[in-house]
């Protein structure tokens, strides 16, 4: 019975991406109905720009760059300033300076680490012309640069890679907001709040008063998960029942999750002109996926045997049990989403190194919207580099030869994922101002660490939730590591991309070894394992490996 | 040489490597390979501490001692693997430079003038331009073309082959290379290399590795384990303060072991000898390339531009049938054929005897007062006159005149066919009667469409050039299994083939010996000029191939491919390692603070520090058992690229897995055996 709904999810899922990507082709090879056409044209023209401009990677680095600057300091004034402006029926005051530049950092780089509790620290105006926003540009953002990267490795020698502001305006008006309107629709259908109205005051039954947060929620959640965003317009997320009433609305944004990260191998096959390049990235995408959510449903179904029988359901919502928990948690982690529907802090210590592992590889397992895909491109290069040179060729991808100068911009890129995990992490399990965060002892403590640092810079966003976020030290340390998760592997890839772009196109012969097929997979997936996780295995072996071994043992943290 | 001789020449080898290799410990040499000098760095760091702790009498102090040393004999290893490779090379550069002796050469003031009138100077003082008399006897003292006269010049010193070839003025033969023997007549030669510049100059520096430069895919390669390095050293260096979180204390000593096992030494020790090792390859081959990068460029190859003659071909038309006219018993026309050549030197007129040979089972013997009528420009005929008899055999229009007939109908037809398939008929007549036909063709070497259908496999297109036309081309590149041809090529042509190819994003390869060449091989990725070719072929071409062999060049693509397989693949084995080296030193340093942790101890390794040693031998030791494989490079069979991957990373990807496991266990027993750990 599990084993059916999983294999339907996902024959819905990878139908609906596949559909998904139909349509992303076509908007972003500009075939769009002339009505459309029109809306974009006028649009661009009020912010003064040539759509014909085609840009090379330094350009279109700069905006990407000075577009995400731009967004950040507005987003900044705004959490500052929220107290004196309108639309703040609670009287919410203005953010502290390094929790707004904490909350702003976060929401610009697409990793919606939440260090507040939205229903006490944000005013609707911050909620919906701040993050949701910024859930709309960031998203739009990270498949931009996916899409500009996809074109450093397919276009014809001596292309552009697109116009930023082009490819942003496409990706928000025709992919993101239309999808959102549905779901932020048929989420109000079942049951979310969209109101301008504040709180409601109730008084219950033992005569308590009880104060329940509401707001504009729906929209903002639809593009939360669509735009592997996560954050969530309440401070326990999708695990509110206002955010994620039922099942119905659980498979809708479990859907939603994954949709355009899985599109996007897609549409990269479709780019590529042959689809088997789109199918071999998503097979070792889904193969790690599926891995991971094997066990962390195989923990989470059979539980903690210290807590008697039956599944692990400390943290979990009744409504949801094991299994729509297990796949949220596997999927938000993969994707780079970082909602949650249940806490992760209270997961089995084997399910809670899936999700550490399934971020610390850089979020290429599906990843963030776009940001997956142009991650995967790191290891395409670094993959291809090695088996390349086992054929006795200079390694080439899609007929472009990479060099030393790929090779030297991918080892760059790549470097942010243990730096920005081992290097802030270690600080923050040394210096005494950080470890005041850590909830509990042990290698669960060390676990709490190591999630947040991977979180942020994988550009996740979940938390493992005793943590304490809110602590200045971790507001700026994580803001800082959220900026180079982001930008340290969005710079160089689009170097990358304009580097293979001037390289000559070489025909396919019996002499490059195909790049799609099941060998490529596995070598694609092996290259993550060892290149990725392999760096993590001593902290993950004193985190909830520790942990594990100890629970075997009879202990807990 | 004797089997003692050469065992004696080998341990001198070794003795100078293990020499070589303490005196490439100098931090400015080890500074060029980042790996080893990190690898240095750490050794040092750790046998500073070890003995801090062996003076103050700590415990442990052994182990540590034991550790720095098998870093340090990490690091030795690597130097004895680049030094035994360019040990290699300078043993011949050894021979070349004995000779390159200098010697007195006469100096004309110009190409006409008497050696008579000569001034006598130092070898090593020409200059480019001048002009030098070179009698038999006298070795040439420098690279040069000849321009007046012509001369058997003994090559053996560079080629190492014996028998003299032709050196004259004019035409495609003139290149002269210095410290070769003229052994008959004499040369004048204009002088073409610069001093120190000389080809033999250029060929010592290159075996002996001194003038080597890293190529492009080293270099890409080098700042991947460079990154890799950088990796890992993120790792250890945060370690302690996540084990300290923990309530672990890691000695720096075995951080600082654990982080050289992690980084990729095996490779990074063996990169610059898989490089030497590959022009030592190209050097055993006889052929020389100006630029690693050439060689590397050989492997990326798409496009093969091979010459008809020579390589596809043994350049000569040779009997293929023999087709007697109806009513002609082909015995008679066999016996006729043969009779009309046997005094016929032509490669033609033997390949016809043999020929006849074959159809006849025994030879006829050269009949008593025979008399050979010789091949005139005029008769265009050949043939013998005995006891009344007159055997000839020509060309179709030369016999036709010889006795006035046509040959008949079905004889006409077949002709006809032979010429339409790109071969030559030649017509044997005995008096006036046309006997039948000869059919000549240019013969396909035997291998040779085997070759060709390897380089499809490995996704290279071969394309024949020839001077025939398209007709005989035609027939002959269906018979080769070439997959395209070139027919009446000029060099135009060619080059204009080269920039179509290129243009379709494809690197070619070509050889060629004539000055005309030089623009298609300048042109060319990978050009081999022959070395009996035009000073301006070679200088054109990034390789020269001293036996002037055109086949050379498939070789060079297999050496070049190699050299990156070999690169690769230890790449890969190196890497993969790393899995089993976690496995047995993480358990040893954290079981401390975790007893639960002991679970990944999966090779149930003796002590933590067994465990730890076992892994810095282990990674010590197997730098070194793959030296010979670093050398002799990675067993190559051409095949499909998805063939060669499946296989390599089956052999280095999943054997770099499980190799360490057992290894390592392996060490940890014998360490346990002898009471050391």
């Amino acid at each position: 019975m599990t084993l059916i709904s999983y294999l339907l999810y996902f024959a819905v899922l990878v139908g609906l991406a596949w559909l998904m990507a139909a349509w992303m082709a076509r908007v972003y090879a500009g075939q769009l109905p002339a009505a459309l056409r029109r809306v974009e044209a006028g649009l661009l023209r009020l912010g003064g720009v040539d759509p014909g401009r085609g840009m090379g990677w330094g350009d279109y680095a700069r905006a990407v760059l000075a577009f995400n600057a731009a967004g950040f300091v507005l987003l900044y004034a705004l959490l500052r300033a929220q107290g004196v402006l309108p639309l703040n029926p609670d009287g919410i005051a203005g953010m502290a300076p390094d929790l707004a530049f904490n909350t702003a950092v976060s929401f610009v780089t697409n990793t919606n680490w939440q260090a507040y509790s939205g229903e006490a620290q944000l005013s609707y105006l911050s909620q919906m012309a701040g993050l949701t926003m910024q859930n709309f540009v960031s998203a739009g953002t990270g498949m931009a640069v996916a899409v500009a990267v996809i074109r450093g490795f397919v276009g014809a020698t001596g292309a552009t890679l697109g116009n930023f502001w082009l490819d942003l305006s496409r990706s928000v008006l025709w992919i993101l907001l239309p999808l959102s309107v549905v779901l932020a629709l048929f989420l109000a259908a079942q049951g979310v709040p969209q109101t301008l109205q504040g709180a409601v005051v109730a008084t219950g039954i033992e005569g308590e008063e009880q104060i329940i947060a509401r707001g504009p929620a729906a929209a903002q959640i639809a593009i939360k998960q669509l735009g592997t965003n996560g954050g969530g317009f309440f401070g326990v997320n999708s695990a509110h029942p206002f955010e994620n009433p039922n099942i119905a609305s659980n498979l809708a944004q479990s859907l939603s999750i994954l949709l355009i990260p899985v599109a996007f191998c897609f549409l990269f096959g479709r780019m590529v002109g042959d689809r088997r390049h789109g199918w071999a990235i998503f097979a070792a995408m889904a193969v790690m996926f599926v891995a991971g959510l094997a066990v962390i449903h195989g923990y989470e179904a059979a539980g903690n045997p210290s807590l008697g029988l039956g599944a692990n359901m400390e943290g979990k919502e009744q409504r949801f049990g094991a299994m729509l928990s297990s796949l949220w948690a596997a999927s938000t982690t993969a994707a780079s989403n970082g909602s949650v529907n249940a806490m992760h802090d209270s997961f089995m210590p084997l399910s809670g190194l899936v999700m550490l592992v399934f971020m610390a590889v850089g979020e290429v397992i599906f990843g963030g919207v776009g940001a997956g895909l142009y991650g995967m491109m790191l290891y395409v290069v670094l993959a291809v580099f090695l088996a390349g040179l086992m054929v006795g060729r200079t390694p080439e991808y899609l007929g472009r030869k990479i060099e030393a100068r790929e090779v030297t911009l991918a080892v760059l890129a790549f470097l942010s994922m243990p730096l920005g995990i081992l290097v802030g992490g270690a600080v923050a399990a040394t210096v005494p101002a950080a470890l005041t965060s850590v909830q509990e002892a042990g290698p669960h403590g060390m676990s709490e660490i190591l999630y947040a640092y991977t979180s942020a810079t994988g550009n996740n966003g979940s938390a493992f939730g005793g943590w304490g976020a809110a602590n200045p030290w971790q507001t700026t340390a994580l803001g800082i590591i959220m900026i180079l998760g982001r930008y340290a592997i969005i710079v160089p890839l689009l170097a990358i991309a304009g580097s293979m772009l001037r390289k000559p196109q070489a025909p396919v012969t019996s002499g490059t070894f195909p790049t799609h097929g099941p060998l490529f997979v596995t070598l694609l997936v092996l290259t993550v394992l060892i290149l990725g996780a392999l760096t993590f295995f001593p902290v993950l072996a004193l985190g909830p490996i520790a942990e594990e071994t100890a629970r075997m043992a009879g202990q807990s943290f | 040489m004797s089997k003692h001789q050469k065992t004696a020449d080998l341990s001198g080898l070794y003795t100078a490597a293990i020499r070589e290799s303490l005196v490439k410990l100098d931090p400015r040499r080890l500074w060029r390979n980042p790996v080893m000098f990190v690898t240095a760095v750490v050794a040092a760091l750790t046998t500073v501490l070890g003995l801090r702790d062996f003076l103050a009498g700590a415990a442990g102090a052994g182990t540590s001692l034991h550790i720095s040393a098998w870093l340090w004999l990490c690091v030795l290893f690597a130097n004895f693997a680049e030094a035994l490779a360019e040990g290699r090379g300078r043993a011949r550069a050894d021979t070349l430079r004995a000779t390159k002796a200098e010697t007195r050469v006469r100096l004309l003031s110009g190409v006409e003038e008497s050696p008579e009138r000569a001034t006598e100077v130092l070898s090593t003082a020409l200059r480019p331009g001048q002009i030098v008399y070179v009698a038999a006897g006298e070795i040439i003292p420098t690279d040069g073309e000849a321009v007046r006269g012509m001369a058997s010049v003994n090559e053996s010193a560079i080629t190492g082959e014996s028998a003299p070839v032709i050196r004259e003025a004019g035409g495609d033969r003139s290149g002269v290379t210095g410290g070769t023997t003229v052994v008959s007549d004499w040369l004048v030669i204009r002088v073409t290399a610069e001093p120190g510049k000389s080809f033999l100059d250029r060929m010592i520096a290159l075996v002996e590795g001194a003038e080597r430069q890293k190529t492009p895919n080293e270099i890409a390669l080098n700042i991947l384990l460079v990154g890799l390095t950088l990796i890992f050293l993120f790792v250890v260096v945060t370690l302690p303060a996540f084990a300290s979180y923990s309530g672990a204390a890691i000695p720096v000593i075995v951080l600082g072991a654990l982080f050289v096992t992690l980084i990729p030494t095996t490779i990074g020790g063996l990169l610059s000898a898989i490089g030497i090792a590959g022009m030592d390859r190209l050097v055993k081959a006889n052929v020389i390339a100006k630029s690693g990068r050439a060689v590397e460029a050989a492997g990326d190859v798409d496009t093969l531009l091979l010459d008809k003659t020579g390589t596809i071909t043994f350049g000569n038309r040779m009997a293929d049938a023999l087709i007697p006219a109806p009513g002609v018993e082909l015995r008679r026309l066999a016996e006729a054929a043969a009779l009309a050549s046997l005094a016929d030197e032509t490669p033609e007129g033997k390949s016809i005897v043999e020929k006849a040979r074959e159809v006849l089972g025994a030879l006829p013997g050269m009949p008593a007062g025979a008399e050979a009528v010789a091949f005139t420009a005029h008769t265009r005929l050949s043939g013998l006159d005995a006891g009344g008899r007159s055997l000839r055999k020509g060309a179709m229009d030369a016999v036709i005149r010889l006795t006035g007939k046509t040959p008949p109908g079905a004889l006409a037809e077949q002709v006809d066919a032979i010429a339409r398939s790109g071969g030559t008929p030649l017509l044997v007549a005995e008096g006036a009667e046309i006997l039948g036909a000869v059919h000549l063709k240019d013969i396909v070497k035997p291998g040779v469409r085997e070759r060709f259908a390897e380089l499809r496999a490995m996704g290279i297109r071969t394309v024949m050039i020839t001077g025939d036309n398209p007709l005989t081309a035609a027939a002959i590149a269906a018979e080769a299994g070439v997959d395209d041809f070139l027919a009446e090529a000029t060099p135009e042509m060619k080059l204009d083939l080269i920039r179509r190819e290129q243009a379709g994003g494809r690197l070619v390869a070509m050889c060629g010996d004539g000055s005309n060449d030089a623009p298609a091989l300048a042109q060319a990725d990978v050009g081999v000029a022959m070395n009996a070719g035009t000073p301006a072929a070679k200088e054109a071409a990034n390789l020269i191939d001293l036996d002037s062999d055109p086949t050379k060049l498939i070789e060079v693509v297999l050496v070049g491919k190699q050299l990156l397989i070999s690169r690769g693949a230890l790449t890969t084995f190196s890497i993969a390692n790393d899995v089993a080296k976690y496995f047995a030193i993480l358990p040893a340093i954290f079981v401390a603070a975790y007893p639960g942790l002991a679970v990944l101890n999966v090779m149930d390794l003796a002590s933590p520090t067994s465990a730890i040693l076992s892994a810095v031998i282990f990674n010590a030791l197997i730098l070194v058992a793959l030296v010979p494989l670093a050398l002799r490079g990675v067993r190559y069979r051409p095949s499909s690229a998805a063939a060669l991957l499946r296989r390599n990373l089956a052999i280095y990807g999943l054997g770099g897995l499980i190799v360490p496991f057992v290894g390592i266990k392996a060490i940890d027993l014998a360490l346990v055996a002898l009471n050391l750990a």
